[in-house]
Formats: C-alpha cells, sequence, structure tokens
C-alpha cells in the first residue's frame, strides 16, 4: 500500500493538480460521451414514434 | 460455418450490436475498476518521477486507441469504397467520434504528464505535432461527412479523407524513433521486454483493455443510432418500431 490516509491519497505526493488534472478531464469526457449517446438513442426513438403518430 | 455477409447488412446487424453493446461495456467496467486499483494501489510511486507518472495508466492507453481506431476508421472507410456496402461507411462514422476524443485525452493528458516531468505544458516536437495533427484529421472527417447532405457522397468524400490521413499513423508511431523528440521511445514493444517494472506494465495493459472494451461499446451503439437515423424509412425499421 503506498499511502497512509486518504488525504496523503488527493495530495499524490504534490503532485495532485497533474495527476487528478488528468483522471478529472478523462472521466468527464467519457461520462459526457455516453450521456450524449444516451440522450440521442432517446431523441431517436421517441421522435421516431411522434413522427409515427402524425403519419 | 458463420455466414459473415449476413452481418455486413444493417438489418442484422443492428439487433446483434445492440446485444453485444452491453457486455463489452461491462467488461470495460470491470478491467477498469481492477486497472485502476492496480495503477493507486499496486504500482508504487516512480523513483525519479513521483507520483505524476500515473498519468501513464490513462495516457497510453488512449494514445494507443487514438491511433488504433484511426486505422479501423479507414479500414471500414477502405471496405465501404471498395464494396460499396452500406454499414461500412456507418462504422467510420461510428468511430470517428470516440477516435477524436482518445486523441483530445491523449494530449491532455500529455500535457500534464510533461509538465511536472518535461517542465513544459507543450512542445512542437514531432510526436506532438503528429498527434495534434490526428486529432485534426478526425475533426475533419467528422465536419466533411456532416457538411454533405447527400449520404452517399459524404461517405466517398469521408472515406478519401481518412485514407488520405492513415499516413500520418506511422508517423506518430515512428516520430521517436526518425526524430530528435522530447517524447520518450516506447518503453513497451513485441521485441523485447518492457522496460519498466511489471507491476505497472500489468495496470498499463489492463487499462489498455478496459479502454478498448469501451471504444468497442460506444462505437457499437453509435453505429445503432445511425443505422435508425438512415435506414428510418426502411421496411425493417417501421416493422422494428411497431414491435416496440
Amino acid at each position: 500500500m503506498n499511502w497512509g490516509s486518504a488525504s496523503e491519497f488527493f495530495a499524490m505526493g504534490g503532485k495532485a493538480l497533474y495527476v487528478w488534472g488528468s483522471y478529472g478531464v478523462t472521466a468527464l469526457v467519457v461520462a459526457a460521451e455516453i450521456v450524449f449517446l444516451r440522450r440521442r438513442g432517446r431523441t431517436l426513438r421517441s421522435g421516431d414514434t411522434q413522427s409515427r403518430r402524425t403519419e | 460455418m458463420i455466414h459473415w455477409f449476413k452481418y455486413s447488412s444493417p438489418q442484422t446487424f443492428y439487433p446483434l450490436a445492440g446485444k453485444v453493446a452491453p457486455w463489452f461495456g461491462a467488461i470495460s467496467v470491470v478491467l477498469a475498476v481492477v486497472g485502476l486499483y492496480i495503477s493507486f494501489f499496486m504500482a508504487p510511486t516512480d523513483f525519479q518521477q513521483g507520483e505524476s507518472y500515473r498519468v501513464i495508466f490513462i495516457h497510453v492507453p488512449a494514445a494507443w486507441m487514438s491511433m488504433f481506431i484511426y486505422m479501423v476508421m479507414a479500414g471500414w472507410a477502405a471496405m465501404g469504397l471498395v464494396f460499396n456496402t452500406r454499414l461500412s461507411a456507418m462504422m467510420a462514422q461510428a468511430l470517428a467520434p470516440t477516435g477524436a476524443m482518445m486523441t483530445f485525452i491523449a494530449l491532455w493528458t500529455g500535457a500534464f504528464w510533461g509538465r511536472p516531468t518535461w517542465g513544459t505544458w507543450w512542445v512542437w516536437d514531432a510526436r506532438l505535432t503528429s498527434e495534434l495533427i490526428l486529432l485534426f484529421l478526425y475533426l475533419g472527417f467528422m465536419a466533411l461527412t456532416a457538411a454533405i447532405d447527400d449520404v452517399r457522397r459524404a461517405d466517398r468524400a469521408g472515406a478519401m479523407l481518412a485514407l488520405v490521413g492513415v499516413v500520418n499513423v506511422p508517423i506518430i508511431y515512428f516520430s521517436v524513433k526518425w526524430w530528435n523528440t522530447l517524447h520518450q521511445g516506447s518503453s513497451v514493444s513485441i521485441t523485447r521486454a518492457p522496460s519498466m517494472a511489471a507491476i505497472m506494465f500489468t495496470g498499463m495493459i489492463v487499462m489498455v483493455f478496459a479502454f478498448w472494451m469501451y471504444c468497442i461499446a460506444v462505437a457499437l451503439t453509435r453505429v445503432r443510432h445511425i443505422i435508425l437515423e438512415r435506414e428510418q424509412h426502411a421496411q425493417w425499421v417501421q416493422e422494428l418500431k411497431e414491435a416496440e
């Protein structure tokens, strides 16, 4: 185990900005891609049923 | 004997992709949990770089995926040009945004690793510059195909751009050998043992597979959307909607 405590873990030996700046932005864009993908799938399906109803 | 050509039709590929995509997603999550545990709790502090080296556990997988996805995308694009199959162009379309995202992650994490390690966020060395060009190739492909209304023409134009851009991938890969770059040479190669501690290497490889499975899951989900969009007036899509 590398870390004595949680605060030590988050401090990353003084490199917190670089480590969490990398992991944070990566997590953010991955989450964004999943959200956009889900939303597009939902509008596609709901949009289709609407167009069918108006026909 | 599996009838492979059967799956080149959007109609049969749509439900198949829907069935397997969640599995790739689930495998990716499991691998990411294991990979992150190794990266943060098992891999020791680097004696030269300290903790900032932990960025490589996402930097290297993202960078590999950025190049790999481009090759797969160009392969599908070429197949679409040669065989004129509808699904091929859709696959290329589905891969581009994820490829662009991986390239962005590679560049971003590279900057955040470079700052504490080299003392700079960015240099115009061959590796970094060619990776930036890769990002522009992805964005160019997406912009070009989105700008042309006729789907067939958009696919052909996109495929041409993707194929011309292939030349950039070996340039990225070999840039650290061909030029005197600030970016280090590869620590991992097929022909020799990796020049890093075994546990660090293991963490990195697990993360590579996590990224890989994620890309497959996302691309399969996106290709389903593209199929629905493009084939919305086809008989089978209408039947599918009525069945729901």
